[in-house]
């Protein structure tokens, strides 16, 4: 199974699209353009300080708030390599899935972890932090199905008869 | 010796008999202007550079926010903010999304007779009044709000005789921009451009503020109409009375005379990137326009709106084109709303904002993008004015204007 | 068992018997919505999937309003994107400057009690109002519709919210349902329908129950339904047909959760800075100083709400030194606004009045803040940061109330 490990930024609840990219930059050409302002609002040192590998861990209901892909798009170009909340809003959920930013629900690991800390994640599996196992679910099987094809462009190119 | 309007109205506010072209004289201020453009760069200075602040009349200001209405960023907020605070403060009138500062001047403030220094470029729109209207700095407007009085360097007069009457489908925008054209972008740099003759007592105080409005383009420090009695039962139905009423001596020196036939005026335009590049609209037509503006402290009155609206009604705007309507006050939108001309406007799938700037200003409000082109009722068509470096934008009349947006493409309300 | 209407909706769109929570299904939309500020994106995915045409042209709508007018020159690139894309592959709907996405869909008659339909917006829970299943995504997920005409969905449970008796002449719809997703919490209906329902919800018009289904998606919801009726049908301007009319929860159909609430109950409230499940009475916050009020969005830009606002600020003007900004929410509502006085009464109060369009709700333009500032507004976000700097707090609240504080220049009661 895949496993990979990293260190955290930690960010609170009800974490929503405004903060993580902000109206006034989405006519910006390209999501690159876009990434330096993500998270400003709350905390505008952040984009610049996150390393590729790194991950978020973040409280309830993480990216509520508009539909704007831009959302997890931008989080992904910031080299963050997965999100472990306890809960996400549901629009973005679909979003992340959409684009390979892989999400993983865990009620306990946020209120246990300080920002900078390391993590070693298990796919489907569990998270280890500080020689605890905190347990994670399976995604549903056709969520599963997007990702393993690389995210939904490249189900569709698939689909359309285009080389992947 | 004879004096010119401009003349007697420096040496009122100078208070000495007499005063010729190239005196230098300190006046006193009968009223001071400035909008959201820059007098949060004069209340900075106010507050950081003057050792013991003071304002010499509070009275004599008029704040006005006009320009980034409503706010486009924080930024724009601060500046306004600052302007807001400091005009609170201090018991200075105050306008807020009431609509272009000229507009707001002439509808509510200015008097023949008067000297009034404005922190904009179109400060002499005043001359419709008979006043002496001229636009500062920043600094200036400092000076001026501390002490009261400025010092001019008494400009020379050239006047601009007009006869005859302009015929149906030109308009004053059409003569202001031909008056351009011929004179040039500094063809009385520094100078008064004096309106006079029969012709002028054809134009009414809204035409007249079409031609005053321009004279800068011209070059000019301000432009003059005599307060005649058009001008008088104007300013009488508004509750105002004025300063004082000059008339031009017989014997007064004029640096340079111009005549026009205001009926051998034709529907003009003018081209990118200069206001003085001013040809028939013939020569323009067929252009593909992306934007179009009705609006501005030179058109966005009633006048124009009602000829805007003659034309759009009944019919539907270009797909293609954006058509921006902007009343230039709170005052017109409401006569608009009143006479059906909003609802008009609105039917034929314009888009109507609050009274501002708006596209003539460039900065956030129907900014135009890369190698689109805009005709406009607005002051300037510099290069990158509206938006895009790439952009073009022509000038026109309300008529011409409207009658473009229709067709998607320049065109006269003719050629409909 | 019974069924709820979000599963009578998906069951008869996939021509199942019934569907239950939980079953990942395969919707076919009977309209998708596409806003400017996403349409690049959309096109740009749409491409790189390989699709060679949309798949029916005639259930595409395009429209321009969260960049309308165009503060940035940028902006003409999304109308560019839009207009060529509409151009390329047939696509007849194209609204320019006619209003706000979520607004002109029902008014347009795009979208019919009982239909799927999508947007690239999260307030497309609107349509909800006229018994449609309706929901935001992402430009990617569009982009696949776009070119095969379906959408995978996983049947949500249902909450159910029921509403007996009459709202105080002071409380509007706006009012419930911050009271509502102040109860649930920012999550707490996430993945469900919310479908609400009582005598409270009948005496609404469709305008009313806008406002709330628009409101849905602030506590997480999928969606939110109002059993089409009268108003409905004369909303739609369409006689309903026999599964239109049957769109309404069973006795027996099976809900995670009842709400009940008394109308009489309902005060007006606010949700305050910075979330809007941060919900306060209004009499709790009486006397705050504010500096900017805007009326208007998919929320409460329409017809009665900028009459609510006339009604309370009829022979009044706003408060010196406070900004009161309003946009309708479409080109129709305007004329009709103007046409009725409402326009002249609001502008002589002192009211800046703009176009049709999203205007601040999204915080583009249209009236930003700065540092310190504080403004009352009747949309559905007031996220930090959303108008301006992150020191700019923002309350939303009803139309009525948000007049009653441009009057009085701080918070009071309507």
């Amino acid at each position: 199974m895949e496993q990979f490990s990293g260190r955290v930024w930690v960010l609170g609840d009800d974490i929503d699209t405004d903060i993580i990219i902000p109206t006034e930059y989405l006519a910006l050409k390209t999501i690159e353009d876009m990434k330096q302002y993500g998270f400003s609002p709350l905390r505008p040192e952040l984009a610049g300080q996150i390393k590729k590998g790194d991950m978020i861990v973040a409280g309830k209901n993480f990216g509520c708030g508009s539909s704007r892909e831009q959302a997890p798009e931008v989080i992904k170009a910031l080299g963050i390599r997965c999100i472990v909340a306890k809960s996400f809003a549901r629009i973005f959920f679909r979003n992340s899935i959409n684009n390979g930013l892989l999400l993983i629900e865990q009620p306990d690991l946020y209120d246990r972890i300080e920002e900078g800390q390391e993590i070693t994640v298990t796919v489907n599996r569990d998270i280890v932090f500080d020689g605890k196992s905190y347990p994670i679910a399976a995604l549903p099987d056709n969520l599963v199905e997007i990702i393993n094809a690389g995210g939904l462009v490249k189900a569709m190119q698939r689909r359309n008869g285009l080389a992947g | 010796m004879g004096m010119t309007i401009a003349e007697k109205i420096i040496a009122r506010a100078a208070g000495v008999p007499q005063v010729k072209a190239g005196d230098i004289h300190t006046v006193n201020l009968d009223r001071m202007m400035t909008n959201d453009g820059t007098t949060h760069l004069t209340v900075d200075m106010y507050h950081n550079k003057l050792k013991n602040p003071r304002i010499a009349d509070p009275k004599k200001m008029v704040f006005i926010v006009d320009h980034n209405v409503p706010s486009d960023s924080a930024k724009t907020a601060a500046s306004q903010k600052k302007m807001r605070d400091f005009a609170r403060e201090h018991g200075i009138d105050f306008w807020e999304g009431k609509g272009v500062c000229h507009q707001i001047m002439m509808e509510h403030y200015v008097c023949p007779g008067e000297l009034i220094f404005g922190a904009d470029s179109h400060t002499c729109t005043y001359g419709a009044l008979g006043a002496f209207g001229t636009g500062v700095g920043c600094t200036d407007l400092l000076y001026g709000m501390v002490t009261g009085t400025s010092w001019v360097l008494v400009p020379e007069t050239v006047r601009f005789y007009l006869t005859g009457e302009l015929k149906e489908g030109v308009y004053p925008r059409d003569l202001m921009l031909s008056v351009i054209g011929e004179i040039g972008a500094s063809g009385v740099s520094y100078q008064v451009m004096e309106f006079c003759g029969p012709g002028a007592r054809t134009l009414s105080v809204n035409d007249r503020m079409v031609l005053c409005n321009l004279a800068v383009e011209a070059g000019a420090k301000t432009a003059l109409f005599e307060a005649d009695q058009i001008a008088l039962d104007w300013l009488e139905a508004r509750g105002r009375k004025p300063k004082a009423v000059f008339r031009s001596d017989e014997d007064a020196v004029y640096v340079r005379e111009y005549t026009f036939d205001l009926g051998e005026i034709r529907p003009v335009a003018a081209k990118p990137d200069f206001v003085d590049d001013v040809v028939p609209v013939e020569e323009v037509c067929g252009v593909r326009i992306d934007e179009a503006f009705l609006g501005s402290c030179n058109n966005g009155r009633i006048d124009d709106l009602r000829v805007g609206a003659a034309i759009v009604k009944g019919r539907k705007i270009a797909d293609h084109v954006r058509f921006l309507v902007v009343p230039a006050s709170q005052e017109v939108y409401l006569q608009a709303l009143e006479e059906g001309l909003i609802d008009t406007f609105m039917r034929s799938g314009a888009i109507v904002m609050n009274p501002n700037c708006s596209v003539c200003w460039g900065s956030c409000q129907g900014v135009i993008g890369e190698n689109e082109v805009l005709i406009s009722t607005g002051t300037r068509n510099f290069k990158g004015r509206a938006g895009h470096p790439s952009s073009r934008v022509y000038l026109g009349s309300a008529a011409t204007v409207a009658a473009s947006a229709v067709k998607g493409e320049i065109c006269t309300a003719g050629m409909l | 068992m019974g069924q709820t209407i979000i599963e009578k909706i998906i069951s008869h769109n996939t021509g199942r018997a019934s569907v239950k929570p939980g079953d990942i299904v395969t919707v076919f939309p009977d309209r998708v919505m596409l806003d400017d500020i996403m349409i690049p994106f959309i096109v740009g995915k749409f491409h790189e999937m390989g699709f060679e045409k949309v798949w029916d042209p005639e259930k595409v709508v395009l429209i321009y309003d969260h960049l309308v007018p165009a503060s940035q020159q940028d902006d003409i690139r999304h109308y560019r994107a839009g207009d060529e894309f509409a151009r390329t592959y047939g696509i007849p709907n194209v609204h320019r400057s006619d209003g706000i996405c979520h607004q002109l869909m029902t008014e347009a008659g795009y979208v019919k009690p009982g239909h799927v339909v999508f947007g690239t917006d999260s307030h497309t829970t609107t349509y909800g109002c006229v018994g449609a299943f309706s929901t935001g995504i992402g430009y990617t997920e569009m982009a696949a519709i776009l070119g095969t005409g379906s959408l995978w969905v996983k049947v949500p449970e249902t909450i159910r919210v029921v509403i007996e008796g009459e709202l105080a002449p002071n409380v509007m719809s706006k009012d419930v349902i911050l009271r509502i997703i102040g109860d649930l919490g920012a999550d707490g209906a996430t993945y469900r329908a919310l479908e609400f329902t009582g005598s409270g919800v009948e005496s609404m018009t469709v305008s009313s129950r806008m406002t709330m289904a628009n409101m849905a998606i602030e506590a997480g919801a999928k969606c939110a339904l109002f059993t089409p009726d009268e108003k409905t049908a004369r909303y739609c301007e369409t006689e309903l047909d026999g599964f239109q009319k049957s769109l309404t929860g069973d006795e027996d159909a099976g809900y995670c959760r009842v709400m009940t609430y008394r109308g009489e109950d309902f005060v007006p409230v606010m949700a305050c800075p910075s979330q809007v499940d941060k919900i306060r009475d209004i009499s709790q916050l009486e006397g705050t100083v504010i500096d900017q009020v805007f009326i208007g969005s998919c929320t409460n830009g329409r017809l009665e709400d900028l009459e609510a606002a006339a009604r309370v600020l009829e022979g009044r003007k706003v408060a010196p030194y406070v900004r009161l900004i309003v946009t309708p929410a479409s080109r129709k509502i305007y004329e009709e606004a103007a046409a009725r006085g409402i326009l002249k009464t609001l502008a002589q109060a002192g009211a800046v009045i703009t176009h049709p369009g999203c205007g601040l709700c999204c915080g583009r333009t249209g009236g930003i803040l700065c540092d310190g500032e504080r403004v009352v507004a009747t949309n559905n976000r007031n996220f930090l940061g959303r108008m301006g700097t992150s020191k700019v707090e923002i309350y939303l609240a009803s139309p009525m109330a948000a007049a009653a504080c441009a009057a009085a220049g701080k918070i009071v009661s309507p």
